[in-house]
């Protein structure tokens, strides 16, 4: 734009700001969920010194602003894919059958808590837990009853696990070997995160070093034998659902990419190596632009980053690819079916932002595990926005708009403050240590409970327009029996195995792991003979030690 | 010097789960609201979290679920106060907790006040103030 | 009631001792027949007081601690002292989470407490439940302080031992740390070991030592602990027994309770002449009336306070 144009811009803005001044807002406080004041225009002003070349170019082009492929959906749609799990294996091998016969064409496996925190469903501590969130995994006499008449080559699996994503990485390949499928066929993601459980989730078991030394290991095992795995999602979504902002989101998730990034890198692997099958896993929230804003930056801030510090060379490290779920937090108990509507809105955002996965959260989704009409209709959701809404058509439609690549710009500055205040603690270990991120996210949700509280916020059913209804009902139940047949279950698989070979092969995996061996052999031969996932994690345990939290309010 | 009697609340997360968002913002706008909050941590067996509430003398326990074992991890909480002879102290909880199971909850005695999400925590401060009048008194 | 609670400390009751400590902590009415009855059981505890930054790891010594001395087959009581905030009065107590793995250990009571506005020290009621948890039996006491303001060094005037945290974190040199920690420390720690500038603590620490010269008989040790594996945790363990021999051996516990009786005595009688001035003048008309007199230069302070004592009935406070 020449200077003439922007002069006459700058002279018409000042007209039209004299005049719109005459007229009284309302008095809402104009920000995003987020906290983020917002204008109440944007004009070529605020994009100047933007680059078409430099910070948007092509899809599928450097820095990828636009997107990751040069076709995007016009090639293929998004995966819809959605998280499901529970009861045991063979209740959720239905809901899996279910879900593919319905269209969906990934899996999403949802483990129970004791599974993701490394205990047998007989512990103790897993008393009440046992199939409650997700699927009860303990052996891989489970894992071939979760996947049984699955062909795992014709699918791709993404496994909601961290702290033992090892373990659970090895049952599927030793399932696939059961169904005759080699693992370089396999194709899927572990979540495998463990810095934002220190940071957000908090399902943690080890402390931070040995945990890394784990990933690593990952990554070093699947680029010789699982080449097509996808070795961690960095995840911003339980950084949100924290209740961070979405520049907080962006900046910690993108921070711990970098740190695994890091890594590698120390474990002496080629960052080449292992950055194609890094991918990340983001939240949509309810805030439209604000989120779209987000995907587009984090894409633009990675690839510059992977280029200009880290020197990737493979242009498949420079892209980031992610996969969305909806915001769980956004959703109310109150008028449940609104959440539909809620959830519809953030999977357009994703899709905008340029999604390679979503999953819809159902809408009863804040009272229990969702039923199957509640799951169809979330599917269904994502159905309508990819062939009903036309926003398939063309790619990244929002780019050139002055609002929304001015708050890319902003997310990406925002970004870069604090991977500058997160160095000079250190790096994320040291900034985990001092507790600077769970500080930085509790005072975020405290001050968003704070606002809706005051009513600066607006919740629809929760602090405004407020209906006594009665609760629904018809909620998905676990039965309680489902614990004590799992207790059988792991007992009889320990008494029909060959026990000494079992502890053999633990003995040699707790004698491997206070060396620098590449653990994840030795882990997957224990998973072969039966070996439990309690029984593994404690061998790892007792030699790695237990993380514990700091007091952050 | 200020002595005065103060409401202690110890708010604490039994079981597995490790979703303390809502357990923090809690446990601070208890404390805003003038109230002594104890805090357990994460993954606390019922044993730990009410031998917790004994130590500290605390008025009531708030417990944080949302991994669906409310159903057993409440009851024993009860049971385990009992026998140490600490049924006065209160119990309330919040998460996820379909209402069936709430209602089921209050009934049985296995806890005094339930929240869901999207509670305003005035509501909770209230309820404590209310429920604690006669102990102040 | 209080009888009951009494009892019930006496016969190591977690429930009553715990009642005990809540009753003291609101300065309730039966708060002195409470710690009259108990003291004579007092006495047998050693007392540890742990100090230092906030941040610098107290809570997981703490936790590292409990478990040297359960081993040693000693019961212990652990009260953990956090801010109360001055604007609400309200507080998290959050130091039990470093320690929860004892929780189920009968032998262990851990007690968190607020500053409840007592200006940021150790407050009287800390004290008085070390006594409660005496007087329960407890072999050993560990107090863990806020790690801001007076009472780090109010801490010498509870505890046996009194051990300094420092972190290498921050690069800050320990010239300059607050004068007068360096002083109190019978022991200092060096945590988060691991990290770089661990060297140049402890060293800068023993020089500051050799400065200070040969005033005190017991040349306090430096311990480098990482609580993250347990290292040097041993050696903290150790370092407080021999400073306790040294105590006893020399003599110097003796001395030390004993002055520390006398304190408390006189800190009783401040505290009872206080609150019986206090009571009689606040609020009073003849007060007012001087303070605006003094206001209006009629009058001076010093003449006042005179004219005030005169009229005070200190009769009260001896009963």
């Amino acid at each position: 734009m020449s200077h003439d144009d922007m002069d006459k811009i700058r002279q018409g803005k000042k007209e039209w700001e004299e005049c719109s001044s005459n007229v009284k807002e309302r008095p809402n406080k104009f920000m995003t969920v987020s906290s983020v004041p917002i204008k109440a225009l944007y004009t070529p002003e605020d994009t100047e010194g933007i680059s078409f070349q430099d910070d948007l170019n092509f899809p599928g082009y450097y820095p990828y602003t636009r997107g990751v492929q040069p076709n995007m959906y016009r090639g293929r749609l998004w995966t819809m894919r959605q998280f499901a799990g529970f009861a045991t294996a063979k209740e959720s091998n239905e809901r899996y059958k279910y879900l593919l016969s319905q269209g969906q064409t990934g899996l999403s496996v949802a483990f129970d808590m004791p599974t993701i925190m490394g205990y047998d469903s007989d512990h103790p501590r897993s008393f009440g837990e046992v199939g409650r969130v997700g699927v009860a995994i303990d052996s891989l006499d489970d894992m071939e009853t979760l996947f049984s008449d699955i062909p795992l080559d014709r699918i791709t699996t993404s496994m909601t696990i961290n702290a033992p994503a090892a373990v659970l990485w090895c049952l599927y390949i030793a399932t696939a070997e059961k169904q005759g499928i080699s693992s370089h066929k396999l194709g899927g993601t572990i979540q495998n995160d463990i810095l934002k459980e220190y940071i957000a989730q908090k399902s943690w078991i080890f402390p931070p070093e040995p945990s890394l030394r784990l990933i690593t290991d990952i990554f070093a095992f699947s680029s010789q034998h699982v080449p097509k795995w996808n070795t961690v999602s960095i995840s911003g979504y339980h950084i949100r659902e924290a209740g961070s902002t979405a520049v907080q989101e962006l900046a910690f998730t993108l921070a711990d990419g970098f740190a695994y990034v890091e890594a590698g890198i120390k474990a002496g692997l080629d960052v080449d190596s292992f950055a194609p099958r890094l991918s990340f896993f983001f939240n949509a929230h309810i805030d439209f632009f604000e989120e779209i804003a987000k995907y587009r930056a984090a894409r633009r801030i990675w690839a510059k980053r992977m280029k200009e510090k880290y020197g990737a060379k493979d242009e498949r490290s420079l892209l980031l690819r992610f996969h969305t779920q909806t915001a769980g937090c956004s959703l109310t108990a109150q008028q449940p079916e609104n959440n539909i509507v809620r959830t519809a809105y953030e999977a357009l955002g994703a899709v905008l932002g340029g999604t390679q996965s979503l999953h819809t959260n159902s809408m009863d989704e804040v009272m229990a595990l969702p039923t199957e009409k509640a799951v169809r209709i979330a599917l269904r959701t994502q159905q309508i926005i990819a062939e009903e809404t036309g926003v398939a058509n063309t790619i990244d439609p929002l780019a050139g708009s002055y609002f929304v690549e001015a708050l890319t710009n902003q997310m990406e500055q925002e970004t870069e403050k604090y991977f500058e205040r997160i160095d000079h603690f250190g790096g994320v270990l040291a900034a985990i240590d001092e507790g600077f991120f769970q500080q930085e996210i509790a005072d975020a949700a405290y001050r968003y409970q704070r606002e809706i509280e005051k009513k600066e916020r607006i919740i629809v059913g929760v602090n405004d327009y407020v209906t006594q209804e009665k609760p629904p009902v018809d909620l998905l139940k676990i039965d309680p029996q489902i614990e004590e047949e799992q207790k059988q279950r792991v007992r009889s698989v320990r008494e029909k195995r060959d026990n000494i070979v079992c502890t053999n092969r633990l003995e040699a995996l707790r004698k491997a792991a206070g060396t620098t061996e590449n653990l994840i052999p030795l882990i997957l031969d224990a998973v072969k003979v039966y070996a439990t996932e309690g029984e593994i994690i404690q061998v790892l345990r007792e030699v790695f030690g237990e993380y514990k939290e700091k007091p952050i309010f | 010097m200020n002595t005065a009697r103060k409401i202690r609340v110890l708010v604490a997360k039994p079981g597995l789960d490790g979703h303390d968002r809502g357990a923090k913002v809690v446990a601070r706008a208890l404390r805003d609201a003038g109230m002594e909050v104890v805090y357990t941590g994460l993954h606390q067996t019922p044993e730990q979290v009410v031998e917790a509430a004994i130590q500290e003398d605390v008025d009531m326990v708030g417990l944080s679920i949302l991994s669906g074992a409310h159903l057993t991890i409440f009851p024993r909480i009860c049971e385990l106060l009992k026998e140490n002879g600490a049924e006065d102290i209160m119990v309330m909880g919040g998460g996820i907790i379909p209402d069936d199971d709430m209602q089921e909850l209050l009934a049985n005695g296995h806890a005094q006040a339930l929240f869901t999400p999207g509670t305003v925590t005035a509501d909770i401060i209230n309820w404590i103030h209310e429920a604690m009048k006669d102990r102040l008194s | 009631m209080y009888d009951k609670v009494i009892e019930g400390v006496l016969n190591k009751d977690r429930r009553m001792v715990a009642r005990a400590i809540s009753l003291i902590e609101n300065n309730d009415n039966g708060r002195t027949k409470i710690l009259s009855e108990i003291y004579p059981h007092t006495g047998n505890a050693y007392v540890i007081g742990i100090t230092g930054a906030p941040g610098a790891g107290k809570s997981s010594l703490v936790d590292c601690l409990l478990s040297t001395l359960r081993q040693q087959g000693l019961s212990v009581g652990v009260i953990a002292v956090d801010p109360t905030s001055p604007f609400t009065g309200g507080a998290i107590l959050g130091d039990r989470i470093r320690m929860q793995e004892h929780a189920l250990d009968k032998e262990v009571f851990i007690r968190s407490m607020g500053t409840r506005g007592s200006l940021g020290g150790l407050s009287r009621a800390t004290k008085e439940a070390v006594q409660v948890l005496d007087a329960a039996g407890k072999d050993v006491i560990i107090i863990e302080t806020v790690g801001v303001g007076q009472s780090e060094v109010d801490i010498i005037k509870y505890a046996d031992t009194t051990i300094v945290v420092l972190t290498p974190a921050g690069g800050d040199s320990v010239q300059t740390i607050k004068a007068g920690i360096m002083e109190i420390a019978d022991i200092f720690i060096v945590n988060k070991s691991d990290l770089p500038g661990a060297d140049r603590t402890a060293s800068e620490i023993s020089m500051m030592l050799d400065l200070g010269g040969s005033l005190r008989e017991w040349r306090p040790s430096i311990v480098r602990t990482i609580t993250l594996d347990g290292s040097g945790i041993t050696d903290m363990h150790k370092a407080i027994f021999e400073h306790r021999d040294f105590l006893e051996n020399s003599g110097h516990l003796q001395k030390v309770r004993k002055e520390r009786i006398r304190r408390d005595i006189i800190d009783l009688i401040e505290y009872r002449i206080k609150s019986t001035v206090w009571e009689q003048i606040s609020g009073s008309e003849e007060f007012d009336l001087l303070t605006n007199q003094i206001m209006s230069r009629e009058t001076d302070p010093y003449t006042a306070a005179a004219q005030i004592l005169t009229g005070i009935n200190l009769d009260k406070c001896k009963v």
